[in-house]
């Protein structure tokens, strides 16, 4: 089939079978390497891609439905250069070990924190639910989350 | 190769079914593409109903509430016309899966899969709910017992979907209440769980009674008996007891990976001591 969406800011048009699974498409098609495979069924979340801005499994999608929608993936997320707030986070706090699950993890972090600006611990534990860290033991990647989340500074009474 | 069909309304539906007779409709995928990859069922074309717009409402029709089967888990749980009329389902809503699951799986895809497990039948049992079917003949209501035959087994007609779910919610006095145990918070097979419908008189009385159990049978298991011992009672743990020692003795559960029957039969009647929160005391 003809598949036309875009992708991470840019519109592409490209002849593809209509089963191609979306994770092989974006990986093996598009080099988007970001896009990572772990389970293939659904349980790890390290294939999650924004889908008009909703966090969902890449492995549990076909090229068809792609048709029209906006996708963002890791690759995709810094602006002009500068990284999104939750990936500077996850920089500064040492969130990331071998880096496997960081892609899944930071975009179901933007889709939460979309949702919730302000997640408690608990409300970041349960949005990141969906996505599993081998290395980490989670602590880290919540506090990067928490550290993302900050309240913006209270204004100065003048 | 499978051709996969995206039809963004009934009308394409219906005729695109026509030129793909043996293709088989998907929603969110979150079940049926595992089975598929997994070699556990054989597709020659797909047809995704994700893009129905008939089917992604949640309106208030007249006394009842009809719920689009095409509805995201998700969508369904953050309208404010579930959490405020059936927390009862929010609240199994809010524990299916995952947040991507939610993102991606529906409530016809819950349904039709008609697992023991299946996180939204309990509710939808205790809510007397009907599910409305469509198919180019048009549509037809069922009660949720004749729809649901068996695990995995469905009663649909040829090129017929699940087109929603009519439920009345309960009055305010009824309290509604749903828990599910797993082996884990979060992607976890319910072990066991309960949907519960109380109907309190203001002096804490119970009038009426409506319990279902998830994963304790083949299908959602009810126990008319536990309900009738709850009658005129009030929800103090003796008589919660009384009514989960019923339960604990009818089941008959299975042993399998997640649980044994003897674990399974304990906490269906356990979870029934949890209704105390709502005795007041
Ligand atoms: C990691 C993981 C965790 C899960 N956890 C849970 C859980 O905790 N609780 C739970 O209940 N489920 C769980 N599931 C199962 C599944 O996500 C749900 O049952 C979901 O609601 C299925 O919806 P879907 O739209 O994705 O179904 P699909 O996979 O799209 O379809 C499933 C079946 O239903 C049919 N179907 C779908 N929509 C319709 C329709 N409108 N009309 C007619 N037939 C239709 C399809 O033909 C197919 O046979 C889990 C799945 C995964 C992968
Ligand atoms: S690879 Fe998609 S959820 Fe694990
Ligand atoms: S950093 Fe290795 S899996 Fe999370």
């Amino acid at each position: 089939m003809k598949l036309r969406f875009t992708l991470n800011g840019r519109p592409v048009e490209l002849e593809t079978p209509s089963d191609r699974r979306v994770v092989d498409l974006l990986r093996e098609d598009l080099g988007l390497t970001g896009v990572k495979e772990g389970c293939g069924q659904g349980e790890c979340g390290a294939c999650t891609i924004l889908v008009d801005g909703v966090s969902r499994l890449s492995c549990l999608m076909l090229a068809a439905q792609l048709t029209g929608s906006s996708i963002t993936t890791i690759e995709g997320l810094a602006a002009r250069g500068r990284l999104h707030p939750v990936q500077e986070a996850f920089v500064q706090q040492g969130a990331v070990q071998c880096g496997f699950c960081t892609p899944g993890m930071v975009l179901a972090a933007v889709d939460l924190l979309g949702r919730d600006p302000q997640p408690r611990r608990e409300e970041i534990r349960d949005g990141l639910s969906g996505n599993l860290c081998r290395c980490t033991g989670y602590q880290k990647i919540v506090d990067a989350v928490e550290q993302a989340a900050q309240p913006p500074q209270p204004e100065e009474e003048p | 190769m499978t051709a996969v069909l995206l039809p963004s309304g009934l009308e394409e539906l219906w005729a695109l079914w026509e030129q793909h007779p043996t293709a088989m409709p998907y929603a969110g995928g979150t079940d049926l593409l595992v089975r598929l990859r997994k070699g556990l069922a054989q597709a020659p074309a797909l047809i995704c109903l994700e893009r129905l717009k008939e089917l992604q409402c949640i309106e208030e029709r007249g006394p009842e509430l009809f719920l689009g089967a095409l509805c995201t888990h998700q969508e369904l749980l953050e309208h404010p016309l579930l959490r405020g009329r059936l927390p009862v389902l929010a609240q199994a809503l809010a524990v299916l899966g995952s947040p991507p699951i939610r993102h991606m799986g529906t409530l016809g895809g819950n349904l039709a899969t008609a697992s023991p497990a299946g996180d939204t039948l309990p509710p939808l049992y205790v809510l007397g709910a009907e599910v409305e079917l469509c198919s180019p003949a048009g549509v037809r209501r069922l009660s949720l017992t004749d729809f649901i035959r068996g695990p995995g087994q469905v009663t649909l007609g040829p090129r017929e979907i699940v087109g929603g779910v009519w439920v009345a919610p309960p009055s305010d006095s009824v309290r509604q209440h749903f828990e599910k145990v797993g082996l884990r918070k979060a992607l976890a097979i319910a072990v066991v769980s309960l949907a519960a419908l109380i109907d309190l008189t203001p002096q804490g009385v119970v009038r009426g009674a409506r319990l279902a159990w998830g994963s304790l049978g083949p299908t959602v298991v009810r126990s008319p008996r536990a309900e009738q011992a709850l009658l005129g009672g009030r929800l103090r743990l003796p008589e919660l007891r009384a009514a989960a020692d019923i339960v604990a003795d009818e089941a008959a559960p299975i042993d399998d990976l997640r649980a044994t029957a003897a674990y399974r039969r304990e906490v269906a009647g356990n979870l029934l001591l949890r209704l105390a929160q709502y005795g007041g005391g």
